[in-house]
């Protein structure tokens, strides 16, 4: 009964979404305050009834109700009850729910939340987000309904795929989707504006919290799949350019001009045409990407199960959204008026080349990801393109961008003094050109880009902390009131920084493990030792243990550096029970910021045993500087200027038009 | 500088900067992509050894082999012709004899295939696409293709 409850509540909010699709919009365009006003309470009802429908979904896997052929599919009753909860989303159907709440959820924000929004262009946003929500809530009926019943229920579930039964499993898919489902908001946005024919600088500043918000939760989610995959699959990498980590990686991208974008147009009222196009593309490659992951036309480690029929619907809402909102671009872009000017070298300057570094690293990824299929769906030749494609082009395309990014803050508005910009980054220039010729000095000429690219991270770190710096003047003034006025500055300034300098330790982590990687693959007797900068590693011998759902073999290892024991390292190898599957539980033992990961193989017979060692030289600031920088972006929203700025729209009280006279 | 001159001058640094992506991008689409190729392909079309090649099959019942230092050898096949592929290092935890298999290396001079890289889906019931195809042309098919939902 109660899944049945859970059914309707999802019907409800289908016909829910019809409603908001029409009423608001119509209202908007014949001004009609009445009618405008439905959007907020319905955008609310909405979330209200998916939630309950997932509230329900929950519960089902929660008791195990077996009755239920999606619980069946992808639970058992053995399942830690943590597993249980995550299991949710750990399908097809329970993750295209959790889609589909998260979009009305990011509804119901700007209903509850988008007081100081013009009333035309919450019922328009409103509407658009309607018209999505209905796509999806029907794929979701039509063709995923997570509420299916089996008549007979079986004893007992199919148990959920063992490498999704992890911590990292509870993170990664719904911060990944508040990013990807998030982005539908200034899509929206995007499309109402072009409805209504007004984009402004004021359209700007509302668009740019939301952005943020999506491009924060992303960031987050893509570090967490990264370190997730790393762990979790035991072979040591962290981004395998899979088509599935593009997917959420083009967004992310696109995203990052969008950012810069509002930016540029919040304060100069230039760059329009950008940026409607860029929230137009953020969230169609999201869409792009839901497509690629459940349609069955990716072969991947991530894809999730292959259906034609899921592929096709999919497929029509992409054309449909995407093609409708580029189509209503190119009708409405006469209405995008020509914004304040700039001269090439400045700050928009800056931010321009900002946006085409990146659309073209967008696009390098686009190609590599899609030729394939493409080629194959035409010719039925298959290749695969993969790392090395990816390095010759995503590579070279964000080297000049990064060396640009101490730059950005540091050069004015409109017209930009390029010289004087360089002297306020002497010292960030300097320490990074330290920093090259010492890394040379101590690996040698072996590795030539690896000093180069940990020289690049350091300048963009000091160029992030320079423009701090300069900001509170610490020159001039000296470092004690530099000191004060560091916490008068604005949000935004700190949140850029901060950002900027995320994305620095990322790519120290990046060069730095990439370069300086050190790896041993041996089959190991008990008693044997492998030796891996300066660590000692040693096999002391394998036992068998039983978990909750799984039996395993355990390896116990100890790592000793100059004879004094470290640590004790214990990976394994998993078989979970109900589906007979086996897993590999990789072992890692941090040391400041880099790790030494081990993993087992086969069993040989006679106790011998593969392993795998490596060395992963500052690894973690991969994952750091990925936080760091939804840190920053924390900052930048929590900018009271972001949210207070926009004027209210004057209220009329009906008490004042009538004053008792005293 | 005057408006349209400004306005030429972003013109013209986006265009360069495009063309530029455009450029590597056709060029490490030319040069970095990798083929796939069945067993039957290896046989017929002679390779060229040192070329970088995806090898996919079926791995052969019996044809495993594991040596020390984590060394390992066996037979892809595809039914038809049967390829030898040596690897050092640690295999997917679903490789399994008589199951589908990719793997991406070089052929040796000796016809022995290097890999550098096997791969499998997480999901015991799959055969990659590919292999499915391939086996599918040789009029051996294995059920069906389609994968239990994960």
């Amino acid at each position: 009964m109660i899944i049945e409850l859970g059914h309707y509540a999802l019907v409800l909010a289908f016909a829910l979404s019809l409603l908001q699709s029409v009423v608001p919009l119509w209202g908007a365009l014949t001004r009609d305050e009445r009618l405008m006003a439905v959007a907020p309470p319905v955008s609310v009802t909405m979330f209200v009834l998916v939630l309950l429908s997932f509230v329900v979904l929950t519960g089902a896997y929660v008791a195990s109700d077996f009755s239920v052929l999606n619980v069946v599919e992808n639970s058992h009753s053995a399942k830690p009850l943590l597993y249980k909860f995550t299991g949710v989303w750990g399908n097809h159907e329970g993750s295209m729910l959790l889609w589909v709440l998260i979009l009305v959820f990011f509804g119901a924000l700007v209903g509850l939340f988008g007081g100081n929004l013009p009333r035309d262009l919450k019922a328009t946003t409103l509407s658009v987000q309607g018209w999505i929500s209905t796509g999806f809530i029907l794929f979701l009926l039509a063709t995923s309904n997570p509420f299916t019943r089996l008549a007979n229920p079986p004893l007992e579930g199919a148990d959920l795929n063992p490498i999704l039964q992890d911590i990292g499993l509870a993170i990664h898919p719904p911060l990944l989707y508040v990013g990807y489902v998030g982005f539908s908001i200034t899509f929206s946005f995007a499309v109402a504006a072009l409805i209504l024919g007004r984009t402004d600088a004021a359209w700007a500043r509302w668009v740019r919290p939301w952005t943020l918000l999506a491009w924060c939760f992303l960031t987050l989610g893509i570090a967490m799949g990264s370190y997730w995959a790393y762990y979790e699959l035991g072979w040591g990498g962290w981004w395998f350019w899979d088509p599935v980590e593009n997917a959420s990686l083009m967004p992310w991208l696109a995203g990052t001009a969008l950012l810069h974008s509002a930016i540029v147009m919040e304060k100069r009222e230039a760059l329009k045409v950008w940026t409607v196009l860029l929230a137009i593309f953020t969230f169609s490659l999201s869409l792009l990407g839901t497509f690629l992951v459940r349609s069955g036309v990716l072969t991947s480690v991530h894809a999730f199960a292959t259906d034609p029929a899921r592929g096709a619907f999919i497929l029509a809402l992409l054309c449909f959204f995407i093609g409708g909102s580029l189509t209503l671009y190119a009708w409405r872009a006469s209405t995008l008026k020509q914004g304040g000017l700039f001269a090439p070298i400045s700050r928009e300057g800056g931010l321009v080349l900002n946006n085409l570094f990146l659309t073209s690293a967008c696009a390098a990824v686009f190609v590599g990801t899609l030729y394939p299929l493409l080629l194959d769906a035409t010719t039925g030749e298959k290749i695969s393109v993969g790392a090395p494609f990816y390095n010759l082009t995503f590579g070279p395309l964000m080297i000049p961008l990064l060396m640009a990014v101490p730059y950005g803050p540091v050069l004015a508005w409109k017209r930009g003094d390029l010289l004087a910009a360089s002297q306020r980054l002497y010292a960030a220039f300097g320490l990074a050109l330290l920093t090259v010729l010492v890394t040379f000095w101590l690996w040698g000429m072996e590795k030539v880009m690896a000093p180069l690219g940990v020289g690049l991270a350091v300048w963009v770190m000091a160029g992030a902390v320079s423009e701090i710096l300069t900001r509170v003047k610490i020159l001039e003034i000296g470092p004690r009131r530099a000191v004060s006025r560091l916490f008068g500055l604005p949000g935004s300034a700190w949140g850029t920084a901060v950002a900027h300098f995320g994305i620095g330790v990322t790519v120290l982590g990046v060069v730095t493990a990439s370069a300086f990687q050190e790896e041993r693959i041996e089959t190991m007797r008990p008693g044997d030792s492998v030796e891996l900068a300066g660590y000692e590693v040693t096999f002391d011998g394998a036992a068998p243990r039983r978990g909750p759902n799984y039996n395993e073999e355990v390896g116990h290892f100890t790592i000793r550096q100059g004879g004094v024991t470290i640590t004790e390292l214990e990976p394994s190898k998993r078989i979970y029970t109900a589906r007979q599957m086996p897993t590999t539980e990789a072992s890692i033992y941090t040391t400041g910021f880099s790790q030494l990961y081990l993993s087992l193989g086969e069993s040989r017979g006679d106790g011998a045993v593969d392993v795998r060692v490596y060395f992963k030289p500052l690894i973690t600031l991969i994952w750091i500087g990925c936080v760091i920088m939804a840190v920053g972006g924390g900052i930048s929203i929590a900018d009271r200027r972001l949210r207070v700025g926009a004027p209210k729209p004057a209220r009329r009280r009906p008490a004042d038009a009538v004053a008792p006279a005293e | 500088m005057t408006r349209k001159q400004r306005r030429l001058t972003l013109i013209g640094a986006a265009g360069v900067v495009l063309a530029a992506a455009l450029g590597l991008i056709l060029f490490a689409l030319n040069d970095q992509i990798v083929f796939f190729q069945s067993p039957t392909d290896v046989a017929q079309n002679a390779i060229p050894p040192g070329q970088r090649i995806r090898l996919g099959g079926l791995v052969e019942e019996g044809s495993v082999i594991r040596s020390d230092n984590a060394q390992v050898s066996f037979r892809v096949t595809d039914t038809a012709n049967t390829v030898p592929v040596t690897y050092k290092g640690i295999l997917p935890d679903l490789f399994r004899e008589g199951q589908g298999v990719v793997t991406e290396g070089v052929i040796g001079p000796d016809g022995v295939f290097v890999a550098d890289n096997v791969l499998a889906k997480h999901d015991e019931n799959y055969i990659p696409k590919e292999v499915a195809d391939t086996l599918k042309k040789q009029g051996y098919w294995q059920g069906s293709e389609e994968s239990a939902s994960n």
